[in-house]
C-alpha cells in the first residue's frame, strides 16, 4: 500500500478509535456488552476484511499496514476484537476463499477465541489448509486479564476450507496472531508511557513535580528504550512478512513476540511503580492497559515458547552462521 | 514517542556487495586473535590491522574525495563497522577518527586542517583520542577547567585530562578546553573551545591507567604550558560544547553499542547444544540483537539523511549497553566450568570485567537516562 493511502488509513482508525474508544467502552466490554456502534463503523471502513486481496473483496493492506493498525489499536486498549477478525480474514482470503461479513473469531491451536459469542463464523488452520466453521463459537467465560468474553471453538464441521500458499507454512494463525498481539503491546505501551509522563510531570510530592526527581526520571527512560525496542521489533516482523512470507518471517515475528512480551512487563512495571497507589484502583484507566497487555504477552506463544524455538535454530545452525543468519535479511 | 522515531532502513545492495570482502579480510586477519583481543574489542589498538584497513579504503568512506574519503554512503559504512564488532577486530587505532575526529574536522575544521589530517586518518596512519573528561569533570563535562589561554600565536594549555582511551599510542586529540572563564557557574557551557592537540608536544606528560583487566587501556594526560598554534583551533572559538555535543552524538551513535560482547555468543553457541536451558536464553538473547540492530540501523539512516540524532543515539546506546553488558552473564549461567571450552571461559572473563565500561564510556547510562527523559517532556 502506497504511503498516502497508509497514512489516510491510519488517520481514519485514529479518529474512528478516538471518537468511539475510551475507559467507559473498555469496561462495558469487562461486563461482556458488544461494541456495536464501533464494530458498525470499522465494518463500514472495510477494516475487518482490509487484509484480503480486492479481488476478494478486501483492500489489499500487507503486514506492515496491518502492524500499523494494530499498533493505532493497542493505543487504545483495543476496544473491539478487531485483530482478530483481520487475521481471521487475511487467513480466509490466503485460502481463496471471500471473507465474510460480521465479526470472525479467530481460533488458534485451543486458545479461546476473542469474543467468540458474537462471531458470524470461527476461523482456524489445522495442518496448512484454512477452515471456516459458520455460527458464533460456545460461549466459555472470559479472558485471564482483560475480563473481555474468551469463548471455545467447539469441534464441528466446517462449511468451507481451502489449502493455505506455502508461504504461509502450518504456523500461520499462531505467527500471525503473535504478531498480532505484539503490535497491539507497542501500541499499547506508547499510550501508557504518555500517560505517566503526563501523570509525573502533574503529580506533586516535596513540592515538585514528581518527574524532577531523578529516580523518576531514570525509570520511565528505561521505560521509552523498551517502548522503542518493541516498535522497532514489530515494524521489523510486519515488513519481513511481506518481504519473506509468514512461515519465513519466523525469526522476526519470534523477535517480535519476545521482545515486546519482555516490554510488555518491563513497562508495566514501571507505569505501575510511578502512578503508584492512583494506578492500583479500579477507577483509574491505567490498568485497562496494562492488564490487556499481560494477555497479549501470553497469548499466540509467551517469551519462553518464540525464544526457545528461535534459540533451537540457532544452536541447530551453529556459531558459524550465527551472524551470518542475522545480517542476511 | 515524544518525537523519538525509529524508522525501518535497509542496507543498500553496494553496502551488502561488501560484506563478502570484508568477511573474507577479517577471517585473514583474525587468524590469531584470541580470546583477550576479541573481548578488548575496540578498545585494542593495533595499527598494522588499522592500515590494511586503510589500504581497502573502509577508513573514512564516507568523506569527499579530495580529502582521500570515498563518497560512500553511512550505510556502507554501516555494514563495514558492524562487520568489524561483530568479530571483535582490534579497531582502536582507527576507530576514534574515523567515528567522531575526522566527522568534527570535516564539519568544522579549516580546509588547512581538512587537508592535513583528513587523509592521514584515511590511511590509517593517524590514531586520534577523545580529549574531554578530566579527573573532576566525568558527567558533569561542562565543568572542565582545563584552560587555554591566549598567547601570541597561539594559546597556552595548562591542566589536565582523564580516561582517555589508547592515548599513550595515539598521535593526536581532539581536547575540550576552557577559553574562557563562564560568566557565571549556571552558564558553565560557554567559554569553551576545542582544539587539535599533537600528543607528543613538549610539556604533555601521558601516564598510562591500568585497567582492571590488567591493560593499559587509559591514561591521564597532564598539560604543562603546552603551546598550540592558533592553526589548530577546531570551529568557533566558544562554540566548543555545542561542537562537543554533536561529537558525542557520533560517538553513540554506532553499532558497537550493543555488539560488543557478541563475539562471547559466536564462540559459545557450539558447545551449548546440550544445555537444556540454551535455546530459551539464546533465543532472546537472538530476538534483542536483531532489534537492536534495526534500531541502530535506523540512526545510521538518519546520519545518512544529514540529521544529527543525538537523543535517538543516546536512547539506543542505552539499550544496547544493558543488552551487552548482560550478556556475558547470561552465557555463564549456560556454562559448565568442567566442560565448556577453556578459551571461551576465558573469553567470557574477559567480557564480564570490560563489560563494566560499556554503560559508562561515551555517557553514562544515568546521563543517558536524563537526555531521554528530558526527551519524554520530564522536567
Amino acid at each position: 500500500m502506497s504511503d498516502d493511502l497508509r497514512t489516510i488509513l491510519l488517520e481514519q482508525v485514529e479518529r474512528l478509535l478516538a471518537d468511539r474508544a475510551g475507559p467507559d467502552l473498555l469496561r462495558a466490554n469487562e461486563r461482556g456488552t458488544w461494541p456495536e456502534a464501533l464494530w458498525a463503523e470499522a465494518e463500514a471502513l472495510g477494516l475487518p476484511t482490509a487484509l484480503a486481496p480486492e479481488a476478494l473483496g478486501g483492500a489489499g493492506l500487507g503486514w506492515d499496514d496491518a502492524v500499523a493498525v494494530w499498533q493505532a489499536l493497542g493505543r487504545h486498549a483495543s476496544p473491539v476484537p478487531l485483530g482478530e477478525s483481520m487475521v481471521a480474514a487475511a487467513l480466509l482470503a490466503a485460502g481463496g476463499i471471500a471473507p465474510r461479513a460480521g465479526l470472525l473469531g479467530l481460533a488458534v491451536g485451543n486458545a479461546p477465541v476473542a469474543w467468540g459469542r458474537r462471531a458470524a463464523a470461527v476461523v482456524m488452520v489445522s495442518a496448512g489448509t484454512v477452515l471456516l466453521q459458520p455460527g458464533p463459537a460456545t460461549r466459555q467465560g472470559t479472558a485471564h486479564y482483560s475480563r473481555e468474553p474468551a469463548d471455545l471453538a467447539a469441534p464441528g464441521v466446517p462449511s468451507e476450507e481451502g489449502r493455505l500458499p506455502d508461504a504461509f507454512g502450518p504456523d500461520a494463525a499462531l505467527l500471525a496472531g503473535a504478531l498480532l498481539n505484539a503490535a497491539r503491546i507497542a501500541g499499547a505501551l506508547e499510550a501508557v508511557l504518555d500517560m505517566t509522563v503526563e501523570y509525573a510531570n502533574t503529580r506533586k510530592q516535596f513540592g515538585r513535580p514528581i518527574g524532577g526527581f531523578q529516580a523518576v526520571q531514570q525509570l520511565l527512560a528505561r521505560c521509552a528504550g523498551e517502548v522503542a525496542a518493541a516498535g522497532v521489533a514489530v515494524a521489523n516482523a510486519g515488513r519481513a512478512a511481506d518481504r519473506h512470507g509468514l512461515a519465513a518471517a519466523e525469526f522476526e515475528i519470534a523477535s517480535a513476540k519476545v521482545v515486546a512480551g519482555e516490554a510488555a512487563g518491563t513497562g508495566a512495571d514501571i507505569v505501575h511503580q510511578v502512578h503508584a497507589a492512583i494506578g492500583f484502583t479500579d477507577d483509574h484507566p491505567l490498568h485497562l492497559f496494562t492488564r490487556r497487555m499481560w494477555d497479549w504477552r501470553d497469548g499466540c506463544g509467551a517469551e519462553r515458547v518464540w525464544a526457545a524455538r528461535i534459540g533451537k535454530a540457532a544452536l541447530t545452525r551453529g556459531g558459524d552462521r550465527l551472524w551470518a543468519d542475522l545480517t542476511a535479511r | 514517542m515524544a518525537g523519538l522515531r525509529f524508522d525501518l532502513r535497509d542496507t543498500p545492495p553496494e553496502a551488502e556487495a561488501l560484506r563478502g570482502e570484508l568477511r573474507a579480510f577479517l577471517a585473514e586477519q583474525g587468524r590469531d586473535w584470541g580470546p583477550m583481543v576479541r573481548g578488548y574489542s575496540w578498545m585494542g589498538f593495533d595499527r598494522d590491522f588499522s592500515r590494511e584497513v586503510g589500504k581497502r579504503g573502509w577508513i573514512g568512506m564516507t568523506w569527499p574525495r579530495a580529502y582521500g574519503g570515498g563518497e560512500r554512503t553511512a550505510l556502507e559504512r554501516y555494514v563495514v563497522l558492524e562487520e568489524m564488532l561483530a568479530v571483535g577486530a582490534p579497531v582502536g587505532a582507527h576507530w576514534i577518527g574515523d567515528r567522531q575526529s575526522g566527522p568534527l574536522i570535516l564539519r568544522l575544521g579549516t580546509e588547512e586542517q581538512r587537508r592535513d589530517f583528513l587523509p592521514r586518518i584515511v590511511s590509517g596512519d593517524l590514531a586520534f583520542a577523545i580529549g574531554l573528561s578530566e579527573p573532576d569533570s566525568g558527567s558533569d563535562l561542562a565543568s572542565l577547567r582545563t584552560r587555554a589561554e591566549k598567547v601570541p600565536g597561539g594559546w597556552k594549555i595548562n591542566g589536565r585530562k582523564v580516561w582517555t582511551t589508547n592515548a599513550h599510542r595515539c598521535d593526536f586529540m581532539i581536547a575540550l578546553l576552557r577559553t574562557a572563564p563562564a560568566p557565571d557557574p549556571k552558564q558553565k557551557h560557554q567559554g569553551l573551545s576545542q582544539f587539535l592537540v599533537d600528543c607528543r608536544s613538549s610539556g604533555i606528560t601521558i601516564r598510562p591507567i591500568l585497567d582492571l583487566v590488567g591493560e593499559e587501556g587509559f591514561n591521564e594526560i597532564t598539560f604543562d604550558d603546552v603551546f598550540v598554534p592558533d592553526s589548530m583551533l577546531v570551529g568557533q572559538e566558544g562554540n566548543g560544547w555545542e561542537q562537543a555535543t554533536a561529537e558525542l552524538a557520533f560517538e553513540r551513535a554506532g553499532p558497537e553499542r550493543y555488539l560488543s560482547s557478541l563475539p562471547l555468543l559466536t564462540a559459545a553457541l557450539d558447545d551449548l547444544r546440550d544445555e537444556p536451558a540454551a535455546p530459551e536464553a539464546v533465543g532472546r538473547l537472538l530476538a534483542r540483537a536483531g532489534t537492536l540492530r534495526q534500531m541502530s540501523l535506523a540512526v545510521a539512516g538518519m546520519l545518512q539523511d544529514g540529521k544529527t540524532p543525538a537523543r535517538e543515539a543516546a536512547l539506543v546506546k542505552d539499550v544496547g549497553n544493558d543488552y551487552e553488558q548482560a550478556l556475558p552473564e547470561t552465557l555463564r549461567k549456560l556454562f559448565d566450568p568442567a566442560r565448556t571450552p577453556d578459551e571461551v571461559q576465558e573469553m567470557q572473563r574477559i567480557m564480564t570485567m570490560v563489560a563494566r565500561s560499556y554503560s559508562l564510556r561515551g555517557g553514562t547510562r544515568e546521563i543517558l537516562r536524563g537526555i531521554i527523559a528530558r526527551q519524554l517532556g520530564l522536567r
